[in-house]
């Protein structure tokens, strides 16, 4: 691994500052140490964040979970708060990667990273997030720009990731059976005035699709969904599946997941 | 350069080192505790499980200064006074090992396991050990060490 300075600020503007094109911000490093380590990426500035107290944590309101970036998926996993209020969240966090993984990844760093194959972006999606950073705030529908991209600018951090409560939710993954990430995941959540459904790891970005969602929220039971076929073209062919079987996986995988709400 | 100390093993360290050094190098390299194994080096396999602060992660995914002021146990300070830990018994108990290279990940983990759940189910020590593979495939008599362990922990 190549050499690099490693920061602690201690407040998030002191760490803003720190920031530059040959740097990046470090939470549970799941993603960015071992980045480092094939040298997929290298940096000058390693800014650790987890020093900073007030991203981390857990807030919950009649109508929203606020949840701060550097909280780790074990923490989310296990909040009685969040399994009442948003149950498919936790259960989300709590089936990320393996266990060593979950007592170090974060969420603000997992929806920074977007990896296509992550899991809480497709939660952001379907729970009409809203990304705050330290200059402002997004939606998740604008912040997940592209495959490994974000809407988030050089300096500027996630500070905490804000869920809508849904009326009914779930998340059904399938995961890849050596590395846990998803080769699907499908989010429905049932809001007050739509039904998103959002998919991950079937094309380079998380999205929402909206033939399903559409069906839904003109009639919210697997029925509505039954043996639709979904366009594959956009999505990701590789060793573990076809984009033909990833498109069959997401309707198989929504009606599960309508199912389970 | 950081300076770090670190309580490891019962025991306080304080050194300095290089800021790119993972945790599973300095306990290797620096502190010569070689029993936390180094497999895939991507995080993946499991054998460099240690604690820190008393939760099972992966050494080879966490930089040393990273964890500055913590404390850490490696599979050096499970046995107590020359008696082996319970879980490292239901390994033997059991042959729990075959090669034994994924083993200390395997107890580290293991005993992290049952550190938040007494009993675990079969299918709860399975799921568990997702982050740690035995390329020798001996998950059955694994997963009864941890099950025996389970019964004296």
């Amino acid at each position: 691994m190549k050499t690099f300075n490693y920061h602690v600020p201690k407040a998030v503007k002191e760490a803003s500052k720190l920031a530059s094109t040959s740097s990046a911000f470090l939470a549970g490093g799941m993603t960015t140490i071992p980045s480092l380590k094939l040298g997929l990426a290298t940096y000058k500035d390693i800014i650790d964040i987890k020093s900073i107290k007030k991203l981390s944590g857990i807030k919950v309101s009649g109508k929203s979970v606020t949840i701060g970036a550097t909280t780790k998926h074990a923490e989310v996993a296990a909040s009685k708060e969040v399994q009442k209020a948003i149950p498919a969240l936790a259960k989300l966090a709590g089936n990320i990667g393996d266990a060593q993984v979950r007592n170090r990844g974060t969420i603000g760093g997992s929806i920074s990273n977007n990896d296509p194959s992550a899991c809480y972006p497709s939660a952001c999606m379907a729970l009409n997030a809203t990304i705050h950073t330290n200059s402002r705030k997004i939606s998740a529908s604008k912040f997940f720009t592209g495959m490994f991209e974000t809407a988030l600018k050089k300096g500027e951090l996630v500070e905490a990731v804000e869920f809508e409560v849904p009326e009914k939710a779930d998340y059904q993954k399938h995961p890849n059976p050596a590395s846990r990430y998803a080769i699907i995941g499908v989010f429905v959540a049932k809001n007050k005035k739509e039904v998103n459904v959002a998919v991950t790891g079937a094309k380079s970005s998380v999205y929402i699709d909206k033939d399903l969602s559409k069906k839904l929220t003109s009639s919210f039971s697997s029925s509505s969904i039954e043996g639709i076929k979904l366009d594959h073209s956009e999505m990701n062919s590789d060793m573990h599946a076809s984009s033909e079987y990833r498109a069959n996986l997401v309707s198989l995988y929504a009606k599960k997941a309508v199912e389970a709400c | 350069m950081t300076k770090i100390t670190l309580e490891v093993n019962g025991k306080k360290v304080s050194k300095d080192v290089a800021d790119h050094t993972l945790l599973s190098v300095f306990l290797r390299d620096n502190l010569n505790l070689t029993g936390t194994h180094v497999g895939c080096d991507t995080s993946q396999c499991g054998a460099c499980v240690v604690h820190v602060n008393g939760k099972s992660i992966k050494s080879c995914s966490t930089l040393a200064a990273d964890i500055d002021g913590s404390k850490v146990t490696t599979i050096e300070g499970l046995a107590k006074d020359g008696k082996l830990h319970p879980m490292q018994e239901a390994f033997k108990k059991t042959h729990g090992l075959q090669c034994g290279f994924c083993t200390p990940g395997m107890v580290m983990s293991a005993v992290d396991l049952l550190q938040t759940k007494k009993n675990p189910s079969e299918q709860e020590i399975r799921e568990w050990l997702e982050g740690n593979i035995c390329r020798c495939t001996g998950y059955q008599n694994i997963v009864a060490a941890v099950k025996e362990a389970s019964t004296k922990m």
